[in-house]
């Protein structure tokens, strides 16, 4: 299997739809689509028919780059890997599938921006050299930047120069520790390495590993985001366009807990241990106050927005804990959270695409015409509050279980998000969909799902509900990776 | 694996609703009000009939039947041990006497619902939301561990939630919806982290494994099944409304009447009566916390039976009187009595059914009148209906003979010496049935008797569904009293038996038990003799402050608006702009404000450049020079 | 030869400069700044020329021959950026240039 591949027939797929678009406008869409759907295919077969085994690293490529400072083009997979990418070719088709009526300007390069984005993403989940890991990591912000700032809503420069910025100068962080590791490396072993198996070896001292830990941490928590520095994310959610936001939500806070996982907690066991009564914390912090934020939002997609940094406090809590139960919690977090924002993410594009507004204060008695809409938005926001029978009840039940192994008192402080998420959830879905139609005018009348949108939600919520029923199909994967971390972790805490 | 015909039944009897809920959401509109009442009452029929022939199987040799149906989940422990969390279905005397007033009073209530929605636009969805409830419920009944339980528990939550919201243009039905599900869902909460307690202590979630482990591990009095019996409590008091969570209730009464019949008399509310009933092994260990129970449940009685006192709607009245009769479960769990509470719940289900759904008839003839002081003299105009509704309230009452004089005075019977309770509550209850009474009289008064205070010609339905479901329930809610020997015989394998304290009963105990509602009727009969008259003078509704305060819920809801939901709307609205973000954009702005000096200073005039310039150089030569000459000097 | 002493030739360029100096910044039309400019130059070379002799070295000269073709090419495309700004603003007032402030 080649990831190699897979990320530069996405980019070029990209290309070519940039291409098209100046011969035959509306080709370059499909284009987009059979690009997504080719690659979605390819990877499937391709990782059934590795005849690898994930549960630990396996390295796929390992090329030599820039041979001065022993820079690697070296990629390789493990389940949570195959996971994430998995997820991101899935929603990749959900994001070509709901840009496709809402993008009308500059389609081509529109779709070279997303694909572009995507390659990105799965670049930053594959790659194991840590120079080739900034690389992606920057290679998938600038596609995003172009999407939220020219095809984003009424405040897209602002929010993109915001969403810039926070990612740059966190990421800076992330490259200074980066550099030092290599610079050990040199002390260490006698030559410089940016290779991550080579770094797993060192030996750091508990100091040392403390700053160095925090510099990736900012990066990440920055990413997943965590309060306090989560809020780039609602302007960057609210200002994107609908494709933007389902990939923002989607996959791009999941490249935050993917690092947290494969970079904090694997290289720094000792310090992340230390550290860990204070990032359970913030998760803790993020979850309630989320939750609380989100309930003030008048504004459909920033409420939205305010609920994923809810539940991305319960990744922060589980990872935190270090229990394979929570660990497994958190993977499943990633996954649930990827599908059911995702869900909700398009049904604000939907709603923005039939009244123009995000306004909660607009909208009301969708139901009356549209109650295929509302019964899909009614599911996805029960996901959201957790209803068992979804993915995200497992998810949170998980990540809920495990975390009050160690921290029983900040656990039941987070459950607390439960109930903070049922009032967001109620709020959305019932000033939406219940009530009065409200007065708008001459679009008074919101027209229920089209095919395309049907087929996007029937199969979120049937992917949700099959992994709420059936979670086994995700965690089967991590039972012994989680039962690895923590021994490594407590190992090394002791 | 193959499964015997009485699992595979078991197995499937939770899913016929389900199938005819899919269909009818499926196809939704393009149904017609046959085909659609025919998929969701055919199912329910398959149900209740499934329901009995697995019950009939259950015998004093094999008092327990379990289905395993696929591994939902596994959480792993210490080493490579795992918590199997199964799809599985476990039937015991208790769940049994569930499923049975589950698809039995569901099934009736569905045929009533079926008559009784006919008109509404949206009847399809109704009947659906109605299929999933039944679906939720059964799983909630049937689970053999407490995740799956809590799967039902937030189920049935969620179809609550439709059904209260299901005339969802009204703005009022929306927020009675909301205040049902968030209230309740505060209870789940505490629920929620009573399992992650369970879990930690026991590293298990199924109840038979987890009331074994208990008691081996534990001693009565340990802190850790208090802590966990008090969380599991925190549940239960949500889902049945009982204090401090009972404000939903009347609220939920927004809902169309046989939601209220099914959903928020006869079994949603009933689930946390079952989750103590059913987590005895662990209540049993906690005996300050079976106390708690029992209090609880008497000062709901209580209040509740003061607060139905003021109403002045038909179904508030009958909402606050179901907090009441769960406030007897409640007391008769926490004393120990388990079978008798269950029993209650059972009865309960039959009467107070039958109780809305004739107030659901009656409205309907009313026009959707509800309001008490607009009704009266329906005694001869409607005599079918007033016989089923007396029915109800003589059961109600507990009068003897009734299926509710069996059941209540059971629970009675038991309080005086129970460990757990004691007089001072056998007091309470004795109360409590003296106002069931009073406020029983007072209904019927108003709405039967007096003179005819409404302007529109009645309109009774015709239909023989409707009429057929209510004389089922009315016959059950009359004999149901029979059931008192099986229902004991099969509970006695589920609970254990509690040795009561020795304790002197004064022989005076059961007489006075019997009278206390008759001198509750004799009372209402003096006391509310003007509701009896003819005169309409009489029945100007105007409060007086106490009346009001009580037809409120007490000031509950405003001392909970006040406490909690003020504040979480002010902290909300206060931190709009979210806190964080300010600070952070505190940055931009400090940069903003460098960039606004320093671009005042670039003027473009050439000459000021050029002055610039000529200064800066004039100020750095001075400072060489200043230092060669320190240098020099030094 | 009585040599003239290096300080005063050093004292006159600095005179000559300064007045050159005032003369840019204060005069506004650029005319009169191009001749300012002009003064200043000559005041470094009258400076360089003053201590080449000084040193007996040829340095001094070769930088004056040096500025001198510099003044003459700046005057050039001074006088030339003099005619573009008579043609378009109608005026030598330099400081109607300022498109470049921020």
């Amino acid at each position: 299997m080649s990831i190699t591949l897979v990320m530069s027939s996405l980019f070029f797929g990209g290309a070519l739809a940039w291409y098209i678009e100046g011969v035959k406008a509306q080709s370059a869409r499909w284009i987009a689509l059979l690009t997504v759907i080719i690659v979605g295919f390819y990877f499937v077969i391709s990782i059934t028919t590795a005849g690898l085994d994930f549960s630990s690293l396996q390295t796929l490529v390992r090329l030599s780059w820039i041979s001065s400072f022993n820079i690697e083009y070296a990629l390789a997979v493990d389940y949570l890997s195959l996971v994430l990418v998995l997820l991101t070719l899935f929603l990749a088709v959900i994001c070509v599938l709901v840009s496709w009526q809402e993008i009308q300007t500059k389609t081509g390069f529109y779709y070279f921006n997303l694909l572009a984005a995507i390659a990105g993403i799965i670049g930053v989940f594959t790659a194991v050299d840590m120079f080739l890991f900034f690389f992606f990591w920057e290679v998938m912000l600038l596609p995003m930047t172009a999407l939220i700032a020219i095809w984003g809503h009424e405040n897209r420069h602002f929010a993109a120069i915001k969403f810039f910025i926070f990612t740059q100068v966190s990421s800076l962080l992330m490259l200074v520790a980066i550099i030092a590791m290599a610079t050990i490396h040199f002390q260490q072993r006698g030559q410089v390495s940016f290779f991550y198996q080579d770094w797993l070896t060192l030996n750091l001292p508990l100091s040392t590993s403390l700053y160095l830990m925090l510099g990736f941490f900012i990066a990440f928590a920055v990413k997943l985001p965590s309060v306090p520095v989560h809020s780039w994310l609602p302007d960057a959610h609210t200002q994107a366009p609908t494709a933007g936001s389902v990939l923002l939500a989607g996959v791009l806070l999941k490249t935050g807990a993917y690092g947290l996982i494969r970079f904090v907690l694997h290289l720094f066991p000792q310090a992340s241990m230390e550290f860990a009564p204070i990032a359970a914390t913030l998760g803790v912090v993020s979850i309630l106050y989320g939750a609380k934020m989100a309930f003030a939002q008048q504004d459909f997609k920033r409420l939205v927005a305010y609920s994923s940094i809810s539940h991305m406090g319960f990744v922060m809590l589980a990872l935190f804990s270090f229990n394979a139960i929570a660990y497994q919690g958190a993977v499943l977090t990633l996954v649930a959270h990827g599908l059911s924002s995702a869900a909700l993410f398009a049904l604000a594009g939907m709603v923005y695409s039939r009244i123009h507004s995000r306004d909660l204060g607009h909208m009301g008695g969708f139901w009356q015409t549209a109650p295929r809409m509302g019964g899909f938005a009614l599911a996805f926001a029960a996901a959201a509050f957790g209803l068992p029978g979804l993915a995200n009840f497992v998810a949170e039940f998980f990540s809920l279980v495990g975390a009050y192994q160690r921290f029983p008192l900040l656990t039941i402080l987070a459950a607390f998000g439960l109930v903070g998420s049922a009032i967001y959830g109620m709020v959305l879905f019932q000033s939406a969909f219940q009530g009065k139609e409200a007065n708008r005018g001459e679009s008074s009348k919101v027209d229920d799902l089209s095919k395309r949108e049907l087929l996007v939600f029937s199969s979120l919520l049937a992917l949700l509900i099959l992994i709420g029923f059936y979670p086994n199909i995700v965690l089967m994967f991590f039972q012994d990776t989680g039962q690895t971390l923590v021994l490594t972790n407590t190992a090394g805490g002791q | 694996m193959t499964n015997s015909l009485p699992e595979t039944v078991l197995a499937l009897l939770p899913f016929y609703p389900l199938i005819s809920f899919l269909l009818l959401i499926g196809f939704g509109k393009r149904l017609s009000w046959h085909m659609a009442a025919i998929l969701s009452v055919g199912s329910m029929a398959l149900s209740a009939i499934s329901s009995f022939v697995v019950i009939n199987q259950l015998s004093v040799q094999s008092p327990i039947l379990t289905v395993h149906l696929w591994n939902w989940f596994e959480l792993g422990l210490e080493g490579s041990l795992t918590a199997k969390i199964n799809i599985s279905f476990y039937l015991d005397g208790l769940s049994a006497v569930m499923i049975s007033v589950v698809s039995g009073i569901g099934l009736l209530i569905h045929i009533f619902a079926a008559a009784y929605m006919k008109e509404d636009e949206n009847f399809t969805r109704f009947m659906a939301y109605m299929n999933l409830f039944i679906v939720a419920m059964l799983i909630l009944v049937l689970a053999d561990n407490l995740v799956l339980l809590y799967l039902g528990w937030e189920g049935v939550g969620l179809c609550s939630f439709l059904l209260i919201g299901f005339w969802y243009q009204e703005k009022a039905n929306v927020l009675a919806a909301r205040k049902a599900f968030i209230v309740t869902r505060v209870g789940d909460t505490a629920m929620a982290i009573g399992l992650f307690m369970l879990f930690k202590e026991l590293g298990q979630f199924n109840i038979n494994a987890l009331t074994e482990n208990a008691n081996m591990l534990w001693t009565v009095g340990d802190d850790a099944p208090y802590w966990i019996a008090l969380l599991l409590l925190g549940g239960a008091v949500g889902k049945s409304a009982q204090l401090p969570l009972q404000t939903w209730l009347p609220d939920a009464m927004a809902g169309p009447t046989p939601v209220s019949a099914l959903i928020h008399a006869a079994t949603m509310v009933t689930a946390g009566v079952y989750l103590i009933a059913r987590m005895n092994g662990i209540f049993l260990l906690a005996p300050e916390v079976m106390n708690y129970v029992a209090w609880l449940g008497a000062t709901t009685l209580l209040l509740a039976g003061i607060a139905a006192l003021a109403q002045n709607d038909i179904k508030r009245v009958l909402a606050y009187s179901t907090m009441s009769q769960i406030g007897y479960m409640m007391l008769s769990l926490g004393a120990g009595a388990f079978s008798a509470g269950v029993f209650h719940l059972m009865t309960h289900a039959f009467f107070k059914a039958l109780l809305f759904l004739t107030a659901g008839a009656i409205i309907l003839a009313l026009h959707h009148q509800q309001n008490l002081f607009k009704m009266g003299g329906l005694l001869k105009r409607l005599p079918f209906e007033t016989a089923l509704f007396a029915i109800g309230l003589v059961c109600l009452m507990a009068l003897p003979g009734s299926s509710g004089f069996f059941s209540k005075e059971a629970i009675i019977a038991q309080l005086w010496s129970s460990n757990t309770a004691g007089p001072m509550l056998w007091y309470c209850a004795i109360f409590g049935a003296l106002l069931t009474s009073i406020y029983s009289c007072r209904l019927f008064f108003l709405a039967f008797m007096g003179e005819k205070r409404f302007d529109h010609e009645l309109q009774p339905s015709s239909s023989k569904l409707l009429k057929l479901s209510l004389i089922a329930l009315a016959v059950l809610s009359l004999i149901g009293g029979i059931f008192a020997n099986t229902i004991e015989l099969s509970l006695s394998a589920v609970f254990p038996s509690i040795e009561p304290l020795n304790l002197d009963e004064p022989h005076w105990l059961h007489s006075v038990a019997i009278a206390a509602p008759f001198v509750g009727i004799l009372f209402s009969w003096f006391y509310f003799s003007n509701y009896r008259g003819s005169n309409k003078e009489n029945y100007q509704d105007n409060p007086s402050a106490l009346v009001l305060f009580c037809r409120l819920g007490l000031g509950f809801d405003r001392l909970y608006d006040l406490l909690l939901v003020k504040p979480y709307c002010y902290l909300a609205r206060l931190n709009k702009n979210d806190l964080f973000d300010q600070l952070i954009m505190l940055n931009a702005w400090y940069v903003g404000i460098c960039h606004d000096v320093l671009k005042s200073s670039q003027t473009g005039k050439l000459r000021w450049y050029a002055a610039a310039i000529g200064l800066a150089t004039l100020l750095l030569l001075l400072t060489l020079n200043i230092e060669s000459f320190s240098l020099e000097a030094s | 030869m009585s040599a003239i002493p290096l300080s005063h030739i050093l004292i006159l360029a600095s005179i000559l400069f300064s007045i050159g100096f005032v003369g840019v910044i204060s005069r506004k039309n650029t005319l009169f700044i191009l001749m300012s400019l002009e003064v200043m130059l000559n005041a470094v070379g009258v400076a360089f020329i003053g201590a080449g002799s000084a040193w007996h070295q040829a340095d001094g000269q070769v930088m004056f021959i040096l500025i001198l073709t510099l003044a003459a090419a700046e005057v050039a495309v001074g006088l030339a950026l003099l005619i573009q700004m008579q043609r378009r603003f109608k005026s030598l007032d330099i400081d109607l240039l300022s498109k470049l402030k921020g």
